[in-house]
């Protein structure tokens, strides 16, 4: 089973991507580059939330090619964006809870999620009052909560301090080696990428320089 | 004076009403499309703004009259003309409202951004369900903005009541128009009553919209 992605296309006029790539649907694979390079367009194009023109086919099923383009909202990923992404205008526990609605059960169960993260205390707390380490770990819990098929990381480190970003690397490395699913990790940090991934995929200027 | 309070109030209040729910469709196409004539629309939707009221009042006096070609569609409904009619009011106020319920809700959906939506879909939130859960709770300042503004510039109208009102008694004749009568015949003191109770409900008005502006300027605790 694997992911397969082959795009060729321009997003909004300027920005051109390349990138071509199949990977075992398992593991952690980072998506390594310079700001700018396009590794983000591709997490977004992953998530059905620009469309550049190209494939997507996922475990033989087809996301993307040139008939076809499922919504983000059919695709089942979870998606932790820069700064973890929780709807502001609900608490921690509603935003688990939106995200639980919406997908069901499934093999993440929310009080193992809660725990696992250690967001326990957390849950009636806003997110404009969390610390960037909290409101990482509630937007990683959150996404597991939707069943994901896919998690989606960007940056999830980039925004915390040293010592709060020692803490989560070592969190998130076991973590992503309990859960079964296939992740790709957006970051411009090597060691990041060294510690965390299986596989690295290298971009630089919308172009996939090493896969 | 009761009487004409009374009409006032129903006048703004169903004109708030029916204006929320035709103007949220039209300030969220404007605020998320991208399509280069949404301008056009939008200054459509804007030029009551500049637009003399005895202008709008002038056209819809003209498309609600029996002579009408619209009027002409709602006469198998016994309906020969709206003008002076409190109907034809409202459908004037709807006019005369529209911008002071598009702006701000098309700022609050503007200030939303594409993120929180953006959010909800990888959750698996289809558009409407991200509409009625993101969008609308993330705007509801601007619905409040809206609903005051909407509300009082109702109440504050007058060139276009003129036109299409007739100033009936109990049926068309609103605060605004009353005042004008009162000092044509001189009944100064009445005036000034109707007057007072106007600029303190405008004021009241305003400063619940600064009040309302000022909780969105500050982040919540």
């Amino acid at each position: 089973m694997t992911i397969a992605v082959a795009l060729d296309g321009k997003l909004g006029g300027a920005f051109a991507l390349q990138a071509m790539f199949e990977v075992p649907s398992s593991g952690v694979t980072a998506l390594l580059g310079p700001s700018g390079s396009g590794k983000t367009s591709v997490l977004r194009a992953l998530a059905g939330l620009d469309r550049i023109a190209g494939t997507i086919i996922v475990d033989g099923e087809v996301w993307q090619d040139s008939t076809t383009f499922l919504p983000p909202e059919r695709r089942r990923v979870g998606y932790v964006f820069q700064g973890a992404g929780l709807l502001p205008h609900l608490s921690v526990a509603a935003n688990l809870a939106y995200a639980e609605r919406r997908a069901g059960p499934g093999r993440f169960a929310r009080h193992v999620v809660v725990a696992r993260a250690g967001i326990a205390p957390l849950l009636d707390r806003r997110p404009a009052s969390l610390s960037g380490g909290e409101a990482q770990r509630a937007g990683i819990a959150r996404a597991l909560l939707g069943q994901p098929r896919l998690l989606l990381l960007d940056e999830p480190l980039s925004a915390l301090d040293t010592d709060a970003r020692a803490d989560l690397l070592d969190w998130l490395d076991e973590l992503l080696a309990e859960i079964a699913i296939p992740v790709f990790h957006v970051t411009h940090d090597h060691a990041e990428a060294a510690r965390l991934a299986a596989r690295t995929i290298r971009l630089r200027d919308g172009r996939v320089i090493l896969s | 004076m009761g009487l004409v309070l009374a009409t006032t109030a129903e006048l703004a209040l169903v004109t708030t009403i029916l204006l929320l729910i035709i103007a949220t469709p039209l300030a969220w196409w404007l605020a998320r499309s991208r399509c280069w004539w949404k301008e056009v629309v939008g200054a459509i939707t804007a030029l009551p703004l500049v637009l003399p009221p005895t202008v709008i009042g002038f056209y819809v006096l003209i498309a609600l009259g029996p002579a009408s070609p619209l009027m002409a569609l709602l006469e198998p409904f016994g309906i020969r003309t709206l003008a002076f009619t409190f109907t034809g009011l409202v459908i004037g106020s709807l006019f005369y409202s529209l911008p002071f319920a598009i702006q701000p809700l098309r700022t609050a959906f503007e200030a939303i951004g594409d993120r929180p939506l953006e959010i909800a879909a990888t959750m698996g939130a289809g558009s409407l369900d991200r509409f009625f859960t993101v969008a609308l709770p993330l705007a509801r300042r601007g619905f409040l903005s809206a609903a005051i503004l909407v509300f009082a510039h109702t109440v504050g109208e007058f060139g276009v009541v003129l036109m299409i009102g007739g100033n009936i008694p109990g049926k068309t004749e609103v605060l605004s128009t009353r005042i004008y009568q009162l000092v044509e015949s001189l009944r100064f003191s009445e005036a000034h009553r109707i007057a007072a109770v106007l600029v303190l409900f405008s004021f009241a008005a305003l400063l619940a919209l600064l009040l309302i502006d000022r909780r969105i300027g500050t982040p919540r605790p």
